[in-house]
């Protein structure tokens, strides 16, 4: 197996972006992708797309070769694939880019990840997020995909005592890290009392739990390590990738407090590399609810199962913490677009790594984690990025 | 949701049929023709088994936020719900004060509309919950015909 190195990035802001269609928002993070990392088209050798709801949001399908053919890589005939898995879309394109490099298959891929969640009603988006979850036997049912968060969040409740303090702290650090964010949907800070005073979604998550549908779109260029001192001299090395999968339906799930889809993902990734969480300098989770970013944490292993909640409350996941945690802003306040979001999270670990991460520099960051999942963690990404 | 969609799965939505596994002696819901804790043996090994409908309630929550085709029931619950034969199903509890549901009470199935695809489209009809004894701050009325949105 060789070494991948990721040499190039580029994102937009997330949110309302109405005035941008789905391919010039492809269009505009590949190019920034690519000039970033110093390639040509003629450089690329396969595009990768992750993005999960372009046939229910927009009635397109086959965007793979929408973004191929609007970027001007379809003359050159460049294999493009897309990979859906729901919200981990993006971070699972990467795996298969990832995994294509490292098996020699490929030199030079693009990985892009685009979404257009605002172009439909709220009522249409959220549905369209229901999807990632047992359409037929929890959406169709009436269960929205903030309901089973909920329910997931009640057991977290009830097995360690979090408390409303302890989920609201973590979305008002979020939107602190998002106010150091310029390229952020929502860059301002949030009082605490706000989340926990934010009007009832499904019992006990409030509106400001849960994170945005978005627009947006993100991109890196992967490289095989041996080839890209050729193109850039910031390369930031993936040296670790796990994915693994679970019960589509929560219902069907031993435990409900957990992700467990999360925790072999995050091993294998540790495994990959020899590393342990201890060793992590800064991570990106998927806070698609805040007691998603609490369990993330106890399944990773960078707090004690139990302990996530209480740690988060004391400011140890906030810049200047022993974990400092979705320093975007993560999904809550960087803001939420699928197909894009898994992508977005490598996108602010290379930023960090190369130190350029501004405002909200985590001081010299060494070694990252990304954790990307999709439904309610039916399928889970972890990738382990390390500054060379 | 397309007619054959919602056809094939008549028995299982309207009478709670699920699958019961002769090599694990384990129920299943839905229905399902593969056990995956017994792999390729359950393979014709699985049969029709209609679930008593009786059940406990797993963990309640009260979604004020409704999903698409639920707008007209205002606050309502959700839970997920243990079969008295053990496999787990998500449902909602009608005919209750949402908020009274709480972890570990007695729940049975009842008949009931689920959705329509469109004022002229095809009604869905399904399974839901009523709670098995009622709370002391609900009224007393019968689950009558009358009662039954239809």
């Amino acid at each position: 197996m060789r070494d991948v190195s990721i040499i190039g990035v580029g994102i937009t802001k997330f949110g309302e972006l109405w005035d941008k269609s789905l391919r010039e928002l492809g269009l505009e993070t590949g190019l920034a992708a690519i000039n970033d990392a110093g390639i040509t088209s003629n450089d690329i050798d396969a595009l990768y797309i992750g993005n999960m709801a372009a046939g229910s949001t927009l009635q397109q399908e086959h965007v793979s070769a929408l973004i191929a053919d609007y970027c001007g890589l379809a003359n050159q005939n460049i294999p493009a694939t897309r990979v859906e898995a729901a919200s981990a879309s993006g971070g699972l394109a990467i795996r298969q880019a990832y995994m294509a490099i490292a098996g020699g298959f490929i030199d030079v891929a693009v990985v892009g990840g685009a979404e257009k969640m605002t172009d439909v009603s709220d009522s249409e988006s959220s549905y369209t997020v229901s999807m990632g979850s047992d359409e037929q036997w929890e959406a169709k049912a009436g269960a929205t995909f903030t309901s089973l968060h909920a329910i997931i969040a009640q057991n977290h409740i009830l097995e360690y005592g979090t408390t409303r303090e302890q989920l609201s702290a973590v979305a008002a650090k979020n939107h602190y890290h998002a106010s150091l964010n310029p390229m952020a949907q929502f860059p301002f800070a949030l009082d605490p009392t706000a989340v926990s005073k934010s009007g009832m979604v499904s019992t006990p998550l409030r509106m400001l739990d849960c994170a945005p549908n978005s627009d947006g779109a993100a991109a890196v260029v992967l490289c095989a390590s041996e080839k890209a001192q050729k193109y850039t001299d910031k390369a930031i090395k993936i040296i670790g990738s796990g994915q693994a999968s679970d019960t589509l339906s929560l219902h069907h799930r031993k435990y409900l407090h957990r992700f467990p889809a999360i925790n072999i993902a995050a091993k294998k990734a540790f495994e990959d590399c020899n590393k342990k969480p201890s060793d992590l300098d800064v991570i990106e989770v998927h806070d698609n609810f805040t007691i998603s970013e609490i369990i993330a944490l106890e399944e990773i292993g960078v707090f004690n199962r139990g302990e996530a909640a209480q740690k988060s409350m004391e400011g140890e996941t906030r810049l200047g913490g022993i974990m400092p945690t979705n320093t975007s802003g993560g999904l809550k306040a960087r803001g939420h677009a699928p197909g894009a979001t898994g992508i977005a999270q490598i996108i602010e670990l290379v930023k960090q790594l190369r130190g350029e991460a501004g405002d909200r520099q985590v001081e010299n960051a060494k070694l990252a984690l990304a954790e990307n999942h999709g439904g309610t963690a039916a399928t889970a990404v972890v990738h382990i990025l390390e500054a060379e | 949701m397309s007619v054959p969609r919602f056809w094939r799965e008549l028995d299982t939505r309207y009478n709670l049929i699920g699958s019961y596994c002769k090599i694990t002696n384990t129920y299943h819901y839905p229905r399902r023709s593969f056990n995956p804790e017994a792999g390729r043996d359950s393979i014709g090994s699985m049969e029709d088994y209609q679930f008593k409908g009786t059940g406990t309630v797993v963990t309640a929550t009260v979604v004020h936020q409704a999903q698409t085709g639920y707008e007209m029931f205002g606050p309502y619950c959700m839970a997920i719900i243990e079969l008295d034969e053990g496999p787990r199903i998500t449902s909602q509890i009608v005919d209750c004060e949402p908020n009274n549901v709480k972890s570990g009470m007695k729940v049975k199935s009842v008949f009931r509309k689920l959705g329509e695809d469109s004022e002229s489209g095809i009604l869905h009809y399904g399974t839901k919950f009523i709670l098995s004894e009622k709370t002391n701050t609900e009224d007393s009325n019968e689950d009558t015909i009358e009662n039954i949105e239809l």
